[in-house]
């Protein structure tokens, strides 16, 4: 176990690494980062200013070491529009992005969990059909469009919902169904997928044979079994969910990491891009981490390989 | 749907001999005629390339034209809709049917030229690392792991920001990126036709390790590299809608859906058929290329049903 832990964060490590120098090129990507960050119509001598204050005309590799050294000593650099340390401005809207996530994830449980095993217990039937139809739709259905359908009805229609902002509960209702719905039909696949094998299971017939009730046999028997998959998805998800979250944080103006990161895209403020981009992906290398640890803690087969 | 017992599934390679060669193709023609998703899949898409290919014939105008007397024209079902223009008009007044028309040329061009970019990328990896293995795996899993890690609407977001936008740029940008599915299932379809004997048998009578990959294991994963091309040419249409109606992905005046999305947004309190119409249109799309996608993937593999 101690050596797969091992192995697993360097891993980890690698890959986190990796991704910084990636992040860190993106902004070399048009050969001059000075050109990029000034902006259009900048004259040469605001682009030689820039050229200098950032340190672009220092080697490359001496000016990735020189940001990634002053990252690990926590210190994140100066966003360009926002005029303000990147530090607090990023983690000040890490809640309601990882909040967003949670939730969305939430909704996508609650709406595949029942159809995942309705869709198992009546295989083929034409319930399995309309479960199935309900999650190519979810698949089909490109996301702002829904979250446009869904403000057009509970925010104009119906006047129920605030259309933006995040202020209180009611603003993370629409996001989150648009996200989780997004996400769901992944989980229900799965779940119906491992309750149709798990329902075929000798220790099911048993269990049914000892007379227990059918919803003991299916909830605490079967559906037990077949979520285990589930949480290595989830964590997954999770991550996807983080990142996914741009395009639905700015419809809905939720004032979260993607909206932030849209902002800081659209204003030219890359030294912001680059940190959020750096510390989704960290996340999510956190996420499956943790996620691998507790499969190899759960089963011992893995961590053995 | 319904699946019949003699297969000529590439990856299990039945043994048993199933008569003529006509017969043998009867088979698999009813079996495709059996198989309701995929016909009804490829019927929908074909309906849309037919659309796509000949968008200026089927199109009442161009459809860059701006008529500002015609703005905001609703489709024809509505009261004040005019046959003229079956879908209405936009807010500068061009015709909206043309510009769907035209439009799903757009988001076919994507997902198509996405799909064989990072397909080329992709099966070279997983190829390369479900044959050779030891190094060469463990090297294609840390890329891969890499680029999972890295959420891709932001980077290519950023990435087309920062190179300035275009249909073109999107295009690589995506194909640059969405190489981890290809990669991964290709890595293990590659581990599976590897053990097989007619690539000992290739191995051993000389052939170089290219011509193995390409004569032998190729032509052997082909069904599943199939089912993953749809897949991702239909995230990658989704993907890049998602874009432009962020407002960094096609350009105006060019009609791609997304855009044509993001462009009524302004407008969706009045005229919500602006922004529901694309929205269906791409909706449509997605459902055909999903439905084909599993389709083909119930017709390549009719063992495993779940």
């Amino acid at each position: 176990m101690i050596g797969y832990l091992f192995k697993r964060l360097g891993l980890a490590l690698l890959v986190a690494l990796t991704v910084s120098i990636i992040a860190y090129l993106l902004l070399h990507l048009t050969g001059d980062p000075a050109v990029a960050l000034a902006g259009e119509g900048a004259s040469d001598a605001d682009i030689a200013m820039v050229r200098q204050t950032y340190g672009f005309d220092r080697p490359l590799l001496v000016q990735y070491g020189d940001w990634l050294w002053q990252i690990i000593r926590g210190d994140l650099g100066t966003s360009v529009y926002f005029k303000t340390a990147v530090a607090p401005l990023v983690f000040s809207k890490l809640e309601t992005t990882l909040l967003l996530a949670v939730y969305s994830l939430g909704v996508a449980l609650v709406i595949s969990i029942p159809l995942g095993v309705l869709a198992a217990l009546y295989k083929n039937s034409w319930i399995d059909r309309l479960c199935l139809a309900i999650a190519v739709l979810g698949q089909a259905l490109p996301n702002f469009f829904f979250a446009l359908i869904l403000i057009m009805l509970f925010s104009i229609s119906w006047r129920m919902l605030p259309v933006s902002g995040s202020g209180t509960w009611q603003h993370f209702v629409m996001p989150a169904i648009a996200l989780g719905y997004y996400v769901a039909p992944a989980f229900m696949r799965l779940i119906r997928a491992g309750m149709i094998e798990v329902l075929g299971a000798d220790y099911i017939r048993t269990a049914r044979a000892k007379g227990l009730s059918p919803s003991t046999v299916i909830f605490k028997h079967a559906l037990r079994n077949a979520i285990v998959p589930v949480v290595a998805l989830a964590a997954v998800q999770l991550g996807f969910l983080l990142g996914g979250s741009v395009v639905i944080e700015t419809i809905f103006a939720l004032d979260g990491l993607g909206y932030l990161a849209y902002q800081s895209i659209t204003f030219k403020d890359f030294p912001v891009t680059q940190i959020i981009v750096l510390l989704l992906s960290v996340i999510y290398i956190l996420l499956t981490l943790a996620s691998d640890i507790a499969n190899a803690w759960l089963d011992p087969r893995i961590r053995v390989a | 749907m319904i699946m019949s017992s003699a297969t000529n599934n590439s990856i299990a390679h039945s043994p048993k001999p199933v008569g003529s060669q006509a017969s043998r193709r009867r088979t698999v023609w009813q079996r495709i005629q059996q198989n309701k998703a995929l016909t009804i899949g490829c019927g929908l898409l074909l309906f849309i390339i037919v659309i796509a290919i000949f968008a200026p014939l089927f199109s009442p105008f161009d459809p860059y034209v701006q008529d500002l007397a015609y703005r905001t024209v609703p489709p024809v079902w509505f009261e004040k809709g005019t046959w003229l223009h079956p879908l209405g008009t936009d807010q500068l007044g061009r015709d909206y049917l043309s510009r769907l028309f035209y439009g799903a040329r757009i988001s076919l061009l994507i997902g198509i030229s996405v799909a064989c970019i990072s397909g080329l990328i992709g099966t070279t990896m997983g190829m390369l690392a479900g044959y050779f293995g030891g190094r060469a795996d463990m090297l294609v899993s840390f890329l891969v792991t890499t680029r999972l890690s890295m959420p891709v609407i932001l980077v290519a977001l950023a990435t087309v920001a920062i190179i300035g936008s275009s249909l073109w740029v999107v295009i690589l940008v995506l194909g640059l990126l969405k190489w981890d599915r290809f990669a991964v299932v290709m890595r293990s379809a590659t581990q599976q036709v590897r053990s097989m004997e007619y690539v000992a048998a290739a191995q051993s009578a000389g052939a170089s390790t290219f011509r193995i990959l390409m004569t032998e294991v190729l032509p052997n994963v082909m069904p599943q590299l199939i089912v993953i091309a749809t897949l991702e040419a239909a995230s990658a249409i989704l993907l890049e809608a998602a874009l432009s109606f962020l407002g960094l992905g096609v350009q105006p005046p060019l009609p791609s859906w997304g855009l044509m999305i993001s462009e009524a947004k302004a407008y969706m309190f009045f005229s919500f058929w602006l922004i529901a119409i694309p929205g269906t249109a791409l909706a449509i799309l997605i459902f055909a290329i999903n439905l084909a996608g599993d389709g083909l993937h119930q017709l390549f593999s009719p063992d495993e049903r779940a």
